[in-house]
């Protein structure tokens, strides 16, 4: 039988908020542990939390991202469990009245063509600490640093049926949080987090099948080799007449595999119910306008207006709109020097692998657009071959200076006076007499040797095409 | 009967409470009558009635999100029963 | 004569006239204490040493002329409010050792008006009770028979100034925690609507339910140090922008052509007699003023106890699962693993009053069970404030007795938490509306009991019931007496 996976996904996501959602504390990470704290996060008795305005501007940005209906009335839910880094023994979550509903993104890749996934809901919560688990020892230890960091959860549909529409959703959302510059979305740090709930059915059918949870996933591509193991398993289960358990798995990064939490969770009774300490969120059409227009264009948005624009193809639009300073910075460049298709080569090519080298920043790169369009005028122009731009380029990122000074001192101005290539030329051939004989006599692959020998008599800056012209020109047949 | 003492142990454990056998007895009884009391509420018809969470009427309170100096890792540690290196120690967490 | 007989004004006048200092306020009420503490433990920590420095500074100001509100006033502090630096226990051995590195914004408002803090009162364990006898640190005896409790939770604080062991004192009430003790102590308390004082620094005990208010020897010492503790505060969201009043300005004002409201279910079986007969005097009294009494309904007052016993314990189940041994207050140290530790330190730490409420309001909450209790209390709450809001349509005020019995006997009701919690019937319903109550000494019994009425009035009306509750002090024929120490 031929099974179907149906996957759903929650993200989480840490905002870039200064401060932390309901106390003034930093939200800065790496620090020492605990400095981070004050008596609202570490949860002693008789504090009150108070809510940053912020994070609910930057939760409706993301929903008005998505799509997503935002509600005029939302609440706050206290979410009851017992972990050490959870200080009040509750999470200050939203449950019954979530900020945003019913939105969605589109996705669209090459295998799976376009594809709208459902958004369930978007809502605001409280990160908790973190426990520190030492195998040799008998304590485990708490740091409250991240306590109390504002996060968004955004819940998808279960619309998802293979990997590659997963992951796709996931980088998609990704994309979104960091181009609303709302998220870092470092993964790594777990900054952005994923969990994902995964079943099978038989193709055709209705019903969805029992699911299983996934955890613990902090790569797109531990989100993908889970996804695709997970599977897997379950077809094999079912394929062998068993039925899947529904629970949690804890995907296992160096084995490769998901392993069941059975025994270890406790059953879930989390007996939410409204948080007395905090009032509603009410939210006008007036403020929902005013944070649509603080919205920047979105990726999906931007590579279609590239491919229009400026005509280029749609690969490069996806490439140059991966960012959106990468994308500022292709558009500024084309705005000085008037040349798309040229200005997205330099940048996709050169411009990202230096980048790329020094892990640098867009906004820290020593070639800015105002000098990389002029180096782009100067090869439009003849100035320089195409050839010496590369050095040129590799001269502008080490000493910051502009394309034309470099040329200058260097004296790598293209030669193109014609008189003056004949003489280069005429010596050229002088000097390599045996070559001209057997050039003459036939062996016409040598076309290639007397440019190249002109080209390295005027270090590069000969305008090759000329020198094409003269060379066909002299050694044509009489 | 509201309540039985096998529930009784299940909330025990969702609180993280525990109680000799004889403690979860008496402990049941007196659920018992207090929830026989509260039975009375059935009484109410209040099929279209709002829950009111809150005594006053408020919304949108916010704080601006402007940085306050933390009271850092000294005062956070001080009442800690275990809290050595900077870090509140507790039992292995088991698994 | 002992200056700790008097009242916040009384003093007042004598400090700035200069006929006595605090210091020697501060001195009488320590020798006071000396002498009855040891009967009454009002009292879990003194703290005599900072007071004598705060009273020096205290005559520094007066003596500058720079004095505030209260500058050198002794007033005593309920152990649920957090000290920097002193230790606040809410009455639990959990928070035995707790030292608060801030203070609750009520006390930095005390202290910005010059108030000496003589101590921290006892409380029943984090507020959950009736009679001060859950506290881990003994129990208050009433000071008017010591074989009686006090009331609670606030009782501590109640007795302290009715046996004179401080000037004024702040209370807490959850469900009448103030206005009982005060009536079972013959002195006046009030809880002030929710949102009028900040929660900030107050243990909590119910989240939606809880206010801080004063307990004082009159209605006037009352008013003032409302206007203390008034205000907006914007480190509690709950805390109402409304502007604050001058609450003595509405002391000895006269309330001729007020409508007093008699709700007739709080005249019911059940009622002791001597109380019902200290409120129809009362309510005598009031008319002789020029004021007219109008019988309404609160129909949903049966409920009252039902609801409050659901969304009470299911909010403080939640507000104390932050007592786990982890970052402070007690740990049992012989737990094998985390969970051991848990249940070993919640269970030692707890007492049984407290573990009760705990188990309760966890049930409440529960899956399967949250629709039966939590929302049907909720729903059934919103149903009690529109009570109160009718009834305010056709009164200025609501008069009913403070407690259905005067002082029981120690000992007597703590195995049946179900009588316990019905001692709580006639002020439970102020908090679930959120409206404002007070609770004046209004006679005593045959066997020499104090009796208390108490007042209500819309949301944030608080001035209207010093109005009336001066009137009816200044008024009322009922001798002045003293406990007998």
């Amino acid at each position: 039988m031929e099974y179907e996976p149906v996957i759903g996904l929650e993200v989480h996501a840490q905002l870039l908020t200064r401060t932390k959602i309901f106390c003034g504390c930093s939200t800065r990470f790496g620090e020492e542990p605990n400095s981070n704290t004050c008596p609202v996060c570490i949860g002693m008795p008789g504090v009150l939390p108070v809510l940053n305005k912020k994070v609910v501007e930057y939760a409706m940005k993301m929903a008005l991202a998505t799509h997503c209906r935002i509600n005029g009335t939302s609440t706050w839910a206290r979410k009851n469990y017992f972990y050490p880094d959870l200080p009040k023994g509750y999470q200050i979550t939203q449950f019954a009245h979530p900020l945003a509903e019913t939105g969605y993104v589109d996705i669209e890749s090459r295998f799976i063509g376009k594809k709208r996934i459902g958004i369930t809901r978007i809502h605001m919560e409280e990160d908790a600490g973190k426990s520190i688990h030492d195998e040799s020892s008998p304590s485990s230890y708490v740091d409250l640093n991240r306590a109390g960091v504002p996060l968004i959860e955004i819940v998808s549909e279960p619309d998802m049926r293979n990997t590659d529409e997963a992951v796709h959703y996931l980088r998609r959302l990704h994309e979104i949080l960091v181009y609303l510059e709302i998220c870092d979305g470092n993964m790594e740090e777990g900054s952005f987090r994923c969990d994902a709930n995964i079943s099978l059915r038989p193709k055709g059918e209705k019903e969805f099948g029992i699911r299983a949870e996934l955890k613990n996933m902090n790569s797109f591509r531990n989100v993908q080799h889970a996804l695709e193991y997970e599977i897997q398993r379950q077809r094999a289960i079912l394929e062998g007449g068993g039925s899947v358990v529904q629970e949690t798995r804890l995907w296992d990064v160096p084995q490769g595999v998901t392993h069941s939490m059975r025994g270890k969770e406790e059953a879930h009774d989390y007996r939410y119910f409204p948080e007395p300490d905090l009032v509603p969120v009410v939210i006008s059409d007036a403020w929902k306008e005013e944070i649509k227009n603080t919205l920047p264009e979105l990726p999906m948005e931007k590579r279609e207006r590239f491919v229009e624009q400026y005509g280029i193809p749609s690969y490069d639009a996806g490439v140059l709109t991966a960012g959106r300073d990468l994308a500022d910075y292709y558009e500024e460049t084309v705005s000085l020097c008037g040349k798309p298709k040229p200005a997205s080569n330099w940048v996709m090519g050169d411009f990202l692998a230096y980048l790329n080298e020094e892990k640098l920043e867009v906004t820290e790169s020593p070639v800015t657009p105002r000098t990389l369009a002029e180096l782009i005028d100067m090869i439009e122009a003849g100035t320089i071959s195409g050839k010496i731009a590369k050095e040129v380029f590799e001269d502008m990122w080490k000493s910051g200076e502009n394309p034309g000074e470099i040329v200058k001192e260097k004296g790598l101005v293209q030669i193109t006076d014609t008189a003056e290539l004949e003489r280069i030329v005429e010596e050229v051939l002088e000097a390599n007499q045996e070559q001209l004989e057997q050039y003459r006599s036939g062996r016409e692959k040598l076309f290639g040797f007397f440019v190249g020998q002109t080209m390295k008599a005027t270090r590069g800056k000969a305008n090759p095409k000329i020198v094409n012209e003269l060379l066909k020109k002299r050694l044509s047949p009489l | 009967m509201k309540i039985t003492k096998k529930e009784v142990g299940y909330i025990a454990h969702l609180a993280r409470l525990d109680f000799s056998e004889d403690e979860k007895g008496k402990l049941t009884s007196q659920l018992n009558t207090i929830l026989m009391y509260m039975d009375m509420l059935n009484r109410v018809d209040t099929a279209r009635i709002q829950p009111a969470t809150h005594a006053v009427s408020l919304d949108n309170v916010f704080r601006d999100d402007i940085e306050k100096k933390s009271t850092g890792v000294e005062i956070a540690l001080a009442n800690a029963p275990d809290g050595t290196m900077g870090l509140f120690g507790v039992p292995r967490v088991i698994d | 004569m002992e200056f700790s007989r008097l009242t916040i004004h009384e003093l007042q006048k004598k400090l700035r006239a200069g006929e006595l200092t605090s210091v020697e306020i501060t001195e009488s009420v320590y020798r006071r204490i000396a002498s009855v503490e040891e009967k009454v433990h009002s009292y879990i920590t003194l703290m005599e040493e900072t007071a004598i420095g705060q009273a020096r500074e205290a005559d520094r100001l007066i003596r500058e002329e720079s004095a505030c509100e209260l500058t050198g006033i002794p007033i005593a502090l309920k152990d649920i409010l957090c000290t920097e630096g002193v230790r606040t226990t809410c009455g639990s051995r959990i928070l035995e050792n707790f030292m608060p590195p801030y203070d609750a914004t009520v006390v930095r408002k005390l202290k910005d008006a010059g108030a000496v803090f003589v101590g921290k009162t006892n409380m029943d364990e984090f507020a959950m009770g009736s009679s001060t006898e859950t506290s881990w640190f003994g129990i208050t005896k009433n000071p008017w028979n010591l074989e009686r409790i006090p009331g609670g939770s606030s009782g501590g604080s109640a007795a302290a100034v009715a046996a004179d062991e401080c000037i004024a004192s702040l209370g807490t009430d959850t469900g009448g925690s103030i206005r009982q003790p005060a009536a079972l102590c013959g002195v006046v308390g009030m809880k002030p609507t929710y949102g009028r004082v900040s929660r900030f620094g107050m243990v909590a005990f119910a989240s939606s339910l809880d206010q801080i208010g004063p307990i004082t020897k009159d209605v006037e010492d009352c008013a003032i140090m409302m206007n203390v503790i008034s205000g907006h505060d914007t480190g509690d969201s709950t805390s109402v922008p409304t502007e604050v009043p001058d609450y003595r300005g509405f002391i000895s004002r006269d309330i001729e052509g007020w409508t007093i409201g008699i709700p007739e279910e709080y005249f019911v079986d059940g009622i002791d007699p001597e109380i019902e007969a200290a409120a129809d005097e009362t309510i005598k009294t009031l008319e002789g003023l020029g004021a007219r009494c109008t019988r309404i309904s609160l129909p949903h007052t049966e409920y009252c106890v039902a609801v409050y016993y659901i969304i009470a314990p299911s909010e403080a189940g939640s507000n104390l699962a932050r007592y786990d041994g982890v970052r402070y207050g007690f740990r049992a140290t012989d737990g094998e693993n985390l969970l051991d530790m848990y249940k070993k330190t919640r269970s030692a730490g707890f007492g049984a009053e407290v573990k009760r409420r705990i188990m309760l309001g966890t049930y409440s909450l529960s899956s399967g069970y949250y629709d039966a209790y939590y929302k049907k209390a909720s729903q059934v709450r919103a149903l009690i404030k529109d009570d109160f809001d009718n009834a305010f349509k056709k009164c200025d005020v609501i008069l009913t007795p403070t407690t259905p019995t005067p002082a029981f006997r120690i000992g007597e009701k703590v195995d049946d938490p179900l009588q316990m919690y019905l001692s709580d019937i006639f002020t439970l319903s102020t908090n679930l509306a959120g409206i404002p109550g007070i609770s004046v000494p209004c006679g005593y019994t045959k066997s020499g009991l104090p009796v208390g009425v108490q007042f209500m009035a819309n949301h944030f009306e608080e001035g209207k019931l010093l109005q009336i509750a001066s009137a009816y002090e200044k008024n009322s024929t009922i001798e002045r007496r003293r406990p007998d120490l």
